[in-house]
């Protein structure tokens, strides 16, 4: 047997090793840049140079002979150059404007949306799913495609009032991130445990630890050690089926998915803030998920008809108000809609600001 | 014999309609006959199409790796391997690509030529942490396939407790609004953890973001343990005349509307002459009058980070967004990054040596309170800290008067 080749501990390689020469020479040393059109931005530099980028949906989840052809595209267009953005729409870049629309038909032809510039509905972040996961209680990669089918013209356009992320995640881990509109499952039921496994599976002690309201405690069951579960606690989450497969979680007909809204990483304006529960319940309905869509797209419509310009959906509702929200939408409000968590009575109007 | 396709009426459903679909490209694969993926990839439909009726995932984890590393290797066994034994093993490499997502073709048909080779033919770009996620690779398929792509000059990222690949905004490459360079110092920091992110040792997973000004297009304050955030502290650059035509473009409703009233701390006015007036000291940085009017603003010169620390998702106690620990840090010479790349180390090991077993960095401070993780890391407290002072009075006080000579020290030493 030959010897295990040692691995090259190198990191990350310098980002201007891929990087076209006309970013490379301006590096640090752009002007400005504006939005010529939905789908595509001009920056120029401080120099003079221009350069045009036209940026597409993709699928995320690409099979080789797909990024073959993002790859031709990009030797046809771009001399060679190609990047990604953090939500997995690709980038293309050239100083040739004569290039852009035949660039865009190229695009267009070989069936990558072109848009999630500006105030647009960006691309779906979100996880591997069934695909992949250990954990999953849907397929993310289903759940988006199914969206995005739907809201492809909000991706092609920018007729939001600013720019939406909407995020998707298959279990509470939530690994799509806070977003202005997010799709998460939310189970509920505890989980169901295979006795028979947990002693030969699960370090109990971790897993007991991993319970965010101490639901779970060692038992014996069936002459086993085994973990049981206090069904009054359990809030569902789902944490202790990582650590220990027997428990549990996903069920096909009680892990529902919920609609979250008003999520925003950026400081701009108003601080960051998390995303709030505004809808739950709805059926894990593969492989179109038409119940989800449909609150989703009410939710953005109902954003784009009513907020101010440059609002995103987190502000938007602050100042409107919950009750016009819920008015505006029509969706239920419910006892599940009350924060019981730590630090969730910060959640409640403790003022007598009222809308009406 | 070639394995034949499975039906899978349900994923077909997934193949009509505008967006570029997974599914197709999966058949592709799969139909790609003489392929060595044709008939792993066939099994996996089969597998996945199962998962879509019954509306349940079969993958559980294991133990694969490469030699040499800890972590890296996502491995998946199918539980359901009986049915579906082809796809049996779908383990994923998790590649750390260049800083920004670039790539030449060239280096990404090699890549692409790499996995089809040894693996299923299915990237995603990216991972949530920013991985290049080399999707469905047999036990034996690993090693082999990752020679190849470390050759390449790409490394493995990172996965279990210990430091995870990470992502920046485009940054200096193509903005003219960052603050400082986002892909330089990842690459600093990042190329500094090898160990860390190799072989897994923390407490829980420990991850850095790096975002070129507030906009946060790398998602850090939310995203990340160790947030690094563009800012400047002189006034923001105002070309006038841009201000004008920008009025005289959207009419002057329009850009009180947008601009002047969007501000949060009402720091702007437009003056008669239809030129910007700008109380730099109430400015927060926030970039929304620069977004909006991308000509006529745009941040000042003394440009550097803000460092927000504690961000993660819900489990275990609540979702955390990262706060300030350090207001202001210059981002420029040598010397500045390896100031922050000691800064960095200096967290990993407050990190490693306080924090509970599957703890995050903001619950850990969250639990011992964030001045003991400031005189921990000798990191100065500052009011940009705070939303507000204390409103609890329940807290012991007789170290008063030091706290006050201390403050006062910290501001004359600055002053000289």
């Amino acid at each position: 047997m030959s010897a295990l080749r040692q691995p090259v501990e190198s990191g990350v390689m310098d980002a201007k090793t891929f990087m076209h020469p006309t970013l490379k020479k301006n590096y640090g040393h752009w002007a400005w840049h504006d939005r010529p059109r939905p789908g595509v931005l001009r920056h120029v530099a401080e120099s003079g140079d221009t350069v045009w980028t036209v940026k597409a949906g993709t699928q995320r989840q690409m099979d080789v002979y797909t990024i073959k052809t993002l790859c031709d595209i990009a030797d046809e267009f771009c001399d060679g150059y190609i990047r990604f953005t953090i939500r997995s729409a690709v980038e293309f870049m050239t100083t040739d404007e004569a290039k852009v629309d035949p660039l865009i038909a190229r695009l267009e032809a070989a069936g990558f949306p072109v848009g999630g510039t500006g105030n647009s509905v960006g691309f779906i972040s979100h996880t591997q799913g069934w695909l992949h996961c250990d954990i999953p209680g849907t397929d993310a990669s289903g759940v988006v495609k199914a969206l995005m089918d739907q809201l492809v013209d909000d991706f092609k356009n920018e007729d939001m009032p600013n720019r939406v992320k909407i995020t998707t995640s298959c279990c509470q881990i939530n690994c799509g991130g806070q977003g202005d509109i997010a799709v998460n499952i939310q189970h509920t039921k505890p989980p169901v445990i295979n006795h028979d496994l947990v002693a030969g599976v699960c370090e109990r002690p971790s897993v007991i630890a991993r319970c965010p309201v101490a639901a779970i405690r060692p038992a014996l069951v069936n002459g086993k050690p085994s973990l049981e579960v206090d069904e009054k606690k359990c809030v569902c989450c789902g944490a202790c089926f990582p650590p220990c497969p027997p428990m549990q979680i996903n069920d096909p007909v009680n892990s529902k998915i919920a609609i979250w809204v008003g999520g925003k990483h950026s400081s701009t304006r108003s601080r960051p803030m998390f995303h709030k529960l505004v809808a739950a319940g709805l059926p894990n309905n593969a492989p179109r998920w038409p119940e989800v869509a449909e609150v989703v797209k009410n939710i953005l419509h109902t954003y784009r008809d009513n907020a101010r310009s440059w609002e995103r959906m987190g502000e938007w509702i602050e100042r409107i108000g919950w009750p016009r929200f819920f008015e505006l939408t029509k969706l239920p409000f419910t006892k599940y809609h009350l924060d019981t968590w730590r630090g969730g009575r910060s959640n409640l109007n403790a003022s007598a600001h009222l809308h009406f | 014999m070639s394995k034949t396709m499975p039906e899978t009426p349900l994923l077909d459903q997934l193949e009509s309609g505008p967006w570029p679909s997974f599914v197709t490209g999966l058949k592709r694969l799969a139909n790609d006959e003489g392929k060595p993926y044709a008939d792993y990839v066939k099994s996996l439909l089969g597998q996945l199409e199962h998962s879509y009726e019954t509306r349940k995932g079969y993958w559980k984890g294991g133990t694969v790796g490469v030699f040499g590393y800890g972590a890296g290797v996502i491995p998946r066994f199918s539980e359901i391997a009986d049915k579906f034994p082809e796809s049996s093993e779908f383990h994923t490499l998790r590649i750390m690509p260049a800083p920004g997502f670039f790539y030449d073709t060239k280096t990404l048909r090699a890549m692409t030529d790499a996995w089809a080779e040894h693996g299923s033919g299915l990237i995603a770009l990216h991972g949530q942490s920013g991985d290049i996620m080399l999707q469905g690779c047999r036990t034996d398929q690993v090693q082999p396939v990752w020679d190849k792509i470390n050759e390449m000059g790409f490394d493995m990222g990172g996965a279990g407790a210990g430091v995870r690949t990470s992502a920046a905004c485009i940054g200096p490459a193509r903005c003219e609004q960052s603050c400082y360079d986002t892909l330089g110092a990842m690459k600093s920091i990042i190329n500094d953890f090898t160990d860390d992110i190799h072989r897994p040792s923390l407490p829980y997973k420990l991850k850095f973001k790096f975002s070129g000004c507030a906009n946060d297009c790398a998602n850090a304050t939310q995203r990340s343990d160790v947030a690094v955030i563009g800012t400047w502290r002189d006034d923001m650059q105002v070309n006038q005349d841009e201000v004008k035509a920008k009025v005289a473009q959207i009419g002057r409703k329009e850009f009180i509307n947008q601009v002047i009233r969007m501000c949060p701390t009402q720091a702007l006015a437009l003056n008669d002459d239809d030129t910007l007036d700008v109380d730099n000291k109430s400015c927060v940085r926030c970039m929304h009058c620069i977004n909006v009017a991308t000509k006529a603003l745009k941040p000042g010169k003394d440009r550097g980070i803000t460092i927000l620390v504690g961000g993660k998702r819900t489990l275990k106690i609540g979702d955390l967004m990262g706060t300030v620990v350090v207001p202001f840090m210059k981002l420029e010479t040598e010397e500045d990054f390896e100031q922050l790349v000691d800064l960095a180390h200096r967290m990993l090991d407050f990190f490693a040596d306080n924090a509970l077993e599957h703890e995050r960095t903001g619950e850990m401070i969250e639990r011992i309170g964030l001045i003991n993780y400031l005189e921990g890391l000798d990191l100065p407290i500052d009011p940009n800290m705070v939303v507000q002072p204390r409103t609890n009075c329940y807290v012991r006080t007789d170290g008063w008067d030091d706290e006050v000579r201390k403050w006062n020290e910290r501001n004359s030493a600055a002053a000289e």
